[in-house]
């Protein structure tokens, strides 16, 4: 590399530990990327003879499913192992079904876990790089950069906008990810909730907080809404859906708040009618569903320049 | 090694229980303290000389609350290595939690530890039973046949007795057999789930936090019930700002309450947890930054009797693993003395007679053994100690089976010469025999 600002590690962990520079980097490579997706022969030999393990503890349609694609798509192999249909069910630990997947030979392990830091455990403990597809609470990086990649690709810029996210930000790994990333890129981030599904202090990561959507959302270039996670909620959080949906969600009168181009993301999976009402998740400026084509380009810029750099 | 006589001649004698703080031999006979004096005059072959000039003489270190892990858990730790690395830290007395397995909630385990003890142990073992059977919250174990077959104190330690009425019951209850009842608390409704405090720091690491709350109100219900049933309550390790607060204005009022902490809670911060550091994890959580300086606080004006080291050892790969499925806990033993030296009478928040004072006579008085002094007539336990000598901790070198500490290459003040229990020579010239 002949910058050094913009090489990359071994790992992808969380955007928290990555300059403006190396998220920039990323951001530009899946440029490259996304043509290569939009041609009819979608094959490149950037990752010839590389080997891709996908770990995931977690159920995902489209995280994975882009991981394995990218992998694909640029001639390396790609494998899968779920918590479902592998030794986990034994009893084996992380750590040693890690460096079993490691002991094959692997380049990448991308690993998805419902506990914070199982990827920083796994990273310590092979040679393979890690990237993270989702720990926990903690980071979802590859999710903040594709969110990045649209909002530049629609608004030429993230640099000065309003993004407003909305919604379940306790649970939410996502939000982390996003703050971190959009803030090092200059990005104004709000986020509204209801103060039970806010993390506490979350307003030193950088963003403003608000305990209503409308504040949050006024003037924005951007509104996220982010999904109700009601498999990782302990107890009675919000009193009812139908609550939440007046008070917190998302519809066609509330998004008349922002301004009139702003985008409208959602990281999928949606709860139709609670975080989003239907008729603003398939509006116009919506752009939930390139966000998931633009997943595959940014897992291939991150596949792509995380196992280019080891090679040095 | 048993020397029938023994004189530690010109040591710095600290013994807070005779209020005793000045340059003092100490002749010992047959395991016994037979006289503390000025030039002591005792000749023959047969003595063992000490030379303890420029050296702390105290009485041996009091731990009231570790884990043995035994019987049960021996792969973490048992009776026999648990005891050598109290002695390798200074202790000559430890109270072992109930929380063995199976629980020691009636006479059989109880008798059990006492007799293994007696067998392998290197330091005096004084067991406390549970609360309640199996630690459940329940019912109350049989705490006048466990008092009787010599427990110091009771506890359902990890465990808090959620229920009002029992815990009450218990509290009035064991105050008929003259015992302290030892209260872990935390409302398990608000700590369900959490791994460390609630704060920056766990949203910064996606980690689910417990709120001080879940301690603060469970001190406050445990205050006002000793105070309604005129009973005896020690709070173990406090973390928090809002618990020395309560305490300080329970004693204030004439409760009888007493507290300890331990090192971890003067010495670190959430902060630690960073990188997911498993051995930054226990219960109650490392806490804030405010948090540490109330206790160190709370140290300085007494509020806080005790520190106790809350020595809980877990196995590699209970620590090695996901931050959310690693054991709480972490083991204090062989680091204790070093950090109450380092943190506390380096930095002039206590005095080094203060320090003995809170690691031995004071859990001595509060579990009513007749340890932490240095009298007449009593059982010779006794540390000797360098408090200047640099020490470097590598927990490879620690005499527990585990060696989940946070401290690894922490350079600290204050060393062990020796630890001598009932006369008998355990460690000499730093070294566990």
């Amino acid at each position: 590399m002949n910058n050094p600002e913009q090489s990359f590690g071994k790992d992808l962990l969380g955007l928290k530990d990555l300059s403006a520079t190396q998220i920039e980097k990323i951001l530009d490579t899946a440029k490259t990327m996304k043509f290569i997706l939009s041609q009819k022969n979608k094959k490149t030999g950037h990752l010839v003879g590389k080997s891709i393990v996908t770990l995931f503890y977690e159920n995902s349609t489209r995280t994975r499913l882009s991981f394995e694609l990218a992998a694909k798509y640029m001639s390396a192999s790609a494998s899968g192992v779920s918590s479902t249909n592998s030794s986990v069910l034994k009893g084996e630990n992380l750590i040693d079904t890690a460096k079993t997947i490691d002991a094959m030979g692997t380049d990448v392990i991308v690993v998805r876990h419902p506990m914070s830091g199982a990827a920083n455990l796994i990273a310590k403990s092979v040679n393979a790089g890690v990237i993270n597809a989702g720990d926990g609470m903690n980071e979802h990086p590859t999710q903040a950069l594709l969110d990045m990649f649209t909002i530049t690709e629609k608004k030429g810029r993230v640099k000065g906008l309003r993004v407003a996210i909305v919604g379940d930000a306790l649970h939410s790994r996502v939000v982390r990810s996003n703050i971190w990333g959009l803030t090092k890129l200059g990005a104004e981030v709000s986020i509204g909730a209801p103060a039970t599904l806010l993390p506490p202090d979350i307003a030193k990561m950088g963003a403003k907080v608000y305990n209503s959507v409308q504040e949050a959302i006024v003037d924005a270039d951007v509104v996220m809404a982010l999904r109700m996670q009601n498999e990782r909620q302990k107890s009675g959080l919000y009193p009812t859906a139908a609550e939440y949906a007046h008070f917190f969600g998302i519809n066609e009168n509330r998004i008349k708040l922002a301004k009139n181009d702003a985008l409208i993301m959602h990281p999928g999976p949606i709860n139709r009618g609670l975080e989003l009402s239907s008729s603003v998740a398939d509006c116009e400026n919506s752009v939930i569903n390139e966000q998931v084509t633009n997943g595959v380009a940014i897992r291939m810029a991150v596949l792509y320049l995380y196992t280019r750099g080891r090679e040095v | 090694m048993i020397t029938v006589r023994t004189i530690i001649k010109n040591g710095r004698v600290i013994d807070p229980a005779n209020n005793i703080d000045g340059e003092y031999d100490i002749y010992i006979e047959k395991g016994v303290i037979e006289e503390v004096g000025k030039n002591l005059d005792y000749s023959g072959a047969d003595i063992n000389l000490i030379n303890a000039r420029g050296k702390i003489v105290a009485p041996g270190l009091v731990d009231m609350h570790c884990h043995l892990r035994e019987p049960g858990q021996e792969y973490k730790e048992d009776i026999e290595t648990g005891t050598r690395s109290a002695a390798a830290g200074g202790f000559t007395s430890v109270a072992c939690m109930p929380n063995t397995q199976p629980i020691a909630d009636n006479v059989a385990v109880v008798e059990f530890i006492k007799s293994r003890a007696e067998s392998v142990g290197y330091v005096n073992v004084f067991p406390i039973g549970a609360v309640t059977k199996g630690s459940l919250g329940a019912e109350l174990a049989e705490i006048g046949k466990l008092k009787f077959a010599g427990v110091v104190a009771i506890s359902d330690d990890g465990k808090p007795i959620v229920n009002d009425s029992i815990m009450r019951n218990a509290l009035n209850y064991a105050k008929t057999f003259d015992t302290v009842v030892i209260s872990h608390c935390e409302v398990p409704a608000l700590s369900d789930g959490g791994a460390m405090n609630e704060g920056y720091m766990s949203t910064y690491l996606g980690l689910r936090g417990i709120s001080s709350a879940a301690e603060d109100i469970m001190v406050a219900r445990d205050i006002i019930l000793a105070k309604t049933t005129n009973s005896a309550i020690h709070i173990a390790h406090v973390s928090t700002k809002g618990a020395v607060e309560l305490i300080r204005q329970a004693k204030k009022e004439g409760v009888r309450v007493t507290c300890e902490t331990c090192p971890h809670y003067f010495t670190l911060t959430e902060d630690a947890v960073e990188g997911y550091n498993t051995n930054a994890k226990m219960n109650p959580p490392l806490r804030t930054k405010e948090d540490r300086e109330a206790i160190i606080q709370a140290l300085a004006d007494g509020t806080i009797d005790v520190i106790a080291t809350d020595h809980a050892p877990h196995h590699i790969d209970e620590k090695n693993c996901e931050f959310d499925r690693a054991q709480n806990g972490i083991i204090g033993f062989e680091t204790a003395l070093s950090l109450g030296i380092t943190y506390l009478v380096k930095n002039n928040i206590l005095t080094m007679n203060e320090l003995i004072e809170k690691m031995s006579y004071a859990p001595s008085k509060i579990i009513g053994i007749s340890k932490g002094a240095l009298s007449e007539g009593k059982s010779a336990d006794i540390v000797i100690i360098d408090e200047n000598k640099k020490r470097i901790i590598d927990v490879n070198k620690f005499h527990s089976k585990s060696k989940n500490s946070p401290y690894d290459g922490y350079e600290l003040s204050g060393a062990v010469l020796y630890t001598i229990v009932g006369g008998k020579i355990v460690v000499r010239d730093g070294i566990l025999l």
